[in-house]
């Protein structure tokens, strides 16, 4: 559990000046233990520093940046279409979600329509990434409670989805599928009949570990009113996404602010009660349902047509116009050399991603790299929040909520 | 005559240490980001690294002969990573896995170790962003060979205790 | 509530501090003075027409190499929600080179902590007031702040040694009464 408990540098356990101090006046000998940044049960680079009073955290702070990559930086470097492959990499498990967030920012800049077929393409593909983020999340919480069998089921239907979003665009994690104004490629001619298949694998994946789960006596001991965290509480540290819909706030961006004709579809929002880890656990395997339902409705919707618009400004032309008139080759001459240049402004656009509210503030000043963006990750408010919800639990305890808030590193860095 | 009805075998000690040194790594990840969620793939039952005898992953780095660096490594994160591979006893191996890890990769920016060959010795490196499960497999199967022939591919070693990095 | 009703209430509330407005892709950015933003957001967040119960995000950016800038170098950006009545409102100061200092939200928002100490560490914005204003992301041995435009995107700066957190700590546990 300690993995940095006698170093000079890294941490002073008990003896450090400070302590010294607080021991004279309370009797008890406060312990210091260090939970991360390289921690089995961390999910990735994060660092709680708690003060434990016996087995129970007396006060917990929490420190964050250890994945503090540039991505910020690195998109003012590049020119919009390459920042894309960066978007990726913010939560590396639903990677499709960040493409689309952050296409959809430049996309209203720069005043694009984007074809119906491409809208259905990465709404599809928008619910796969959340299907797969939530059973990653709930597959690696409940290994971190204990319950390793979960972890197998869940992956193996992840594998059978990977195999899917591989054949569409070639990498398993990092697809960069879209591309500003459309997508970089169709679907597959079996497309639909693979992801029928699948959805109906996820389904009984999903049920095996309802069924081993719900009425498991450790798992609800170890889960049901730990970690509560009140409405207002979380309101106020801006959480979004599944883990407030747990706490019992209906909140989702996707009916309150409906885009890519999310308000056509059919889907309910699943919401806790009680705002403890099990709700936020429970809340995943239920939108998991509700994202089978609204793929299952966009395959039967699905238009045919382009997937990127014929907007000279963005999309490139045809590789036959390319190849075979001047008009198409220097077209493609500009878009390569000069890149896509939105007006000078700015804006504020956001999705619903897997985590919650996955905006992206962007400015344009007219080039052909952004100026600045500004990535709003879910994740860091739901993080912010942490130290304060596992003070008083036992540092198990801390472990389980902190895989229940689903702390994607990349994301919370950036 | 078959193997089976020797009564006695003699090899060399260093031969068949290293014989078991190969087929039962334990490797700890060092998992920061991407590639470990890639990593968890080639653990999880569909490429099973167990095939390979590398399958008990330990957490503990004092109970790991396997290093595994799978993500980016910043220089925030830089004193940890070196703390935990001298935490691991000897003899210990160090894969680096994924772009990122190995050079940077496309993270050539302010705060990001351009290589963790920078930090700490490396024995095998893996390309890729993220590198494909069976890449990570065939890594283990390059080390495993080098375990086997150390005088034609010695292991790496620690030039400086100190980091040395190359802005 | 439509951003430019929104606008009109605080001009008749905030004379002063009012500046001006911009449309920004539909969303009104409402201008304002540094000093009045605590004012301001708290009106926003407890007014009972307004009600933005969420802080969504803090944008900082530096406007120094913005073609025809001729504002103050730094811009932040403050984003709010109202998860109630469903509206967003954009508010935007601008504080000079030599005096970037603003007036802290964080005990309005429990997220504005970090989100202010995040724009505090990428660009150097001061947020007077604010109980731990340190480095967030960047180590504690960076020096400068990245995501000013004259900081070059390669400039490396390694770490000895991480933070040992006992500043934190230690404040943290007189709150709880372990003194
Ligand atoms: S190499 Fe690629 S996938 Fe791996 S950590 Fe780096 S960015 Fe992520």
């Amino acid at each position: 559990m300690i993995n940095n408990f006698d170093t000079k540098t890294l941490l002073p356990v008990r003896s450090s000046q400070g302590l010294d101090s607080l021991k004279h006046q309370e009797k008890k000998d406060l312990v210091l233990v260090n939970l991360g940044p390289s921690h089995p049960a961390s999910h990735g680079t994060l660092r709680a520093f708690l003060a434990l009073d016996g087995e129970t955290i007396a006060a917990a702070v929490t420190e964050i940046g250890y994945l503090h990559r540039g991505f910020e930086k690195d998109c003012e470097a590049h020119t919009f279409q390459q920042c894309i492959p960066y978007t990726d990499r913010l939560n590396y498990v639903s990677a499709i979600m960040n493409n689309v967030g952050f296409c959809k920012a430049v996309e209203r800049m720069l005043r694009v329509e984007v074809p119906e077929r491409a809208i259905y393409i990465r709404v599809i593909t928008n619910e796969l990434n959340r299907i797969i983020d939530h059973l990653v999340c709930a597959g690696a919480n409940l290994v971190d409670i204990g319950a390793l069998t979960n972890f197998w089921y869940s992956f193996n239907v992840r594998e059978k989805v990977y195999n899917i979003l591989e054949k569409l665009c070639g990498a398993r994690l990092t697809s960069s599928y879209t591309r500003i104004g459309g997508l970089s490629r169709d679907v597959y001619p079996e497309f639909a009949a693979e992801v029928k298949a699948v959805l109906k694998e996820i389904q009984l994946g999903v049920n095996d570990v309802q069924k081993l789960v719900s009425n498991n006596r450790i798992f609800l001991d170890r889960t049901k009113d730990i970690c509560v965290i009140s409405k207002e509480r979380a309101i106020s540290y801006g959480w979004t996404g599944p883990t407030l819909r747990a706490c019992g706030v209906e909140y989702d961006l996707r009916k309150s602010d409906p885009y890519y004709h999310y308000e056509d579809f059919k889907f309910d929002i699943p919401v806790g009660s009680v705002g403890d880890t099990y709700d936020r656990i429970f809340i995943r395997f239920y939108e998991i349902e509700e994202s089978i339902h609204i793929i299952e409705q966009a395959l039967g919707k699905m238009p045919k047509g382009p997937i990127i618009t014929d907007d000279k400004r963005v999309a490139l032309p045809p590789k036959q116009q390319t190849y075979g008139n001047i008009e198409g080759l220097m077209n493609h001459f500009k878009i390569i050399m000069h890149g896509i240049c939105p007006e000078p402004g700015e804006i504020y656009d956001f999705t619903e991603a897997a985590n919650g509210e996955l905006g992206f503030y962007i400015v344009a000043d007219g080039g052909k790299n952004p100026y600045r963006v500004k990535c709003r990750p879910p994740c860091f408010m739901n993080f912010a929040a942490f130290g304060e919800m596992i003070e008083g639990t036992m540092v198990a305890d801390a472990v389980a909520t902190l895989g229940s808030i689903n702390i994607i590193a990349g994301e919370l860095d950036r | 005559m078959g193997v089976e009805s020797l009564p006695i075998l003699t090899t060399r000690k260093d031969a068949v240490l290293a014989w078991g040194q190969k087929n039962s790594l334990w490797p700890m990840p060092f998992g920061t980001a991407c590639c470990a969620i890639e990593f968890m793939s080639v653990v999880s039952s569909v490429f099973d690294i167990a095939r390979f005898g590398a399958e008990l992953v330990r957490f503990s780095p004092r109970q790991a002969d396997l290093l595994l660096v799978a993500g980016t490594v910043t220089f925030k994160q830089g004193p940890i990573l070196k703390q935990i591979y001298e935490q691991m006893p000897d003899p210990k191996w160090v894969i680096s896995m994924g772009v990122c890890a190995s050079s940077g990769g496309f993270y050539n920016n302010y705060c990001t170790v351009q290589g963790i060959d920078q930090i700490i010795p490396v024995d095998v490196y893996i390309s890729g962003c993220p590198p494909r499960p069976e890449a990570i497999l065939e890594a283990i199967i390059k080390l495993q060979h080098k375990i086997e022939n150390p005088h034609t591919t010695p292991v790496a070693q620690y030039k400086a205790k100190e980091p040395h990095f190359d802005f | 509530m439509e951003s430019a009703i929104l606008f009109e209430k605080l001009k008749e509330k905030f004379p002063q501090a009012i500046k001006g407005s911009t449309d920004r892709f539909g969303q009104l950015e409402i201008q304002l003075e540094a000093k009045a933003i605590p004012d301001v957001v708290q009106f926003l967040r407890d007014d009972s027409e307004c009600e933005f119960n969420m802080l969504i995000d803090i944008v900082s950016v530096d406007y120094s190499a913005y073609p025809d800038w001729k504002e103050d170098r730094f811009g932040v950006v403050y984003l709010l929600k109202s998860l109630t009545l469903g509206h967003r409102a954009q508010l935007k100061v601008t504080v000079s080179e030599s005096n970037p200092e603003i007036p802290t939200i964080s005990h309005l928002y429990a997220n504005a902590n970090w989100l202010e100490r995040e724009a505090f560490d990428q660009i150097g914005i001061r947020f007077e007031g604010h109980p731990n204003l340190k480095r967030i992301l960047n180590h504690h041995e960076f020096v400068g702040h990245p995501l000013r435009k004259d900081y070059p995107i390669t400039r490396r700066q390694a770490l000895s040694a991480n933070e040992s957190l006992m500043d934190e700590m230690i404040v943290r546990l007189k709150e709880k009464g372990w003194e």
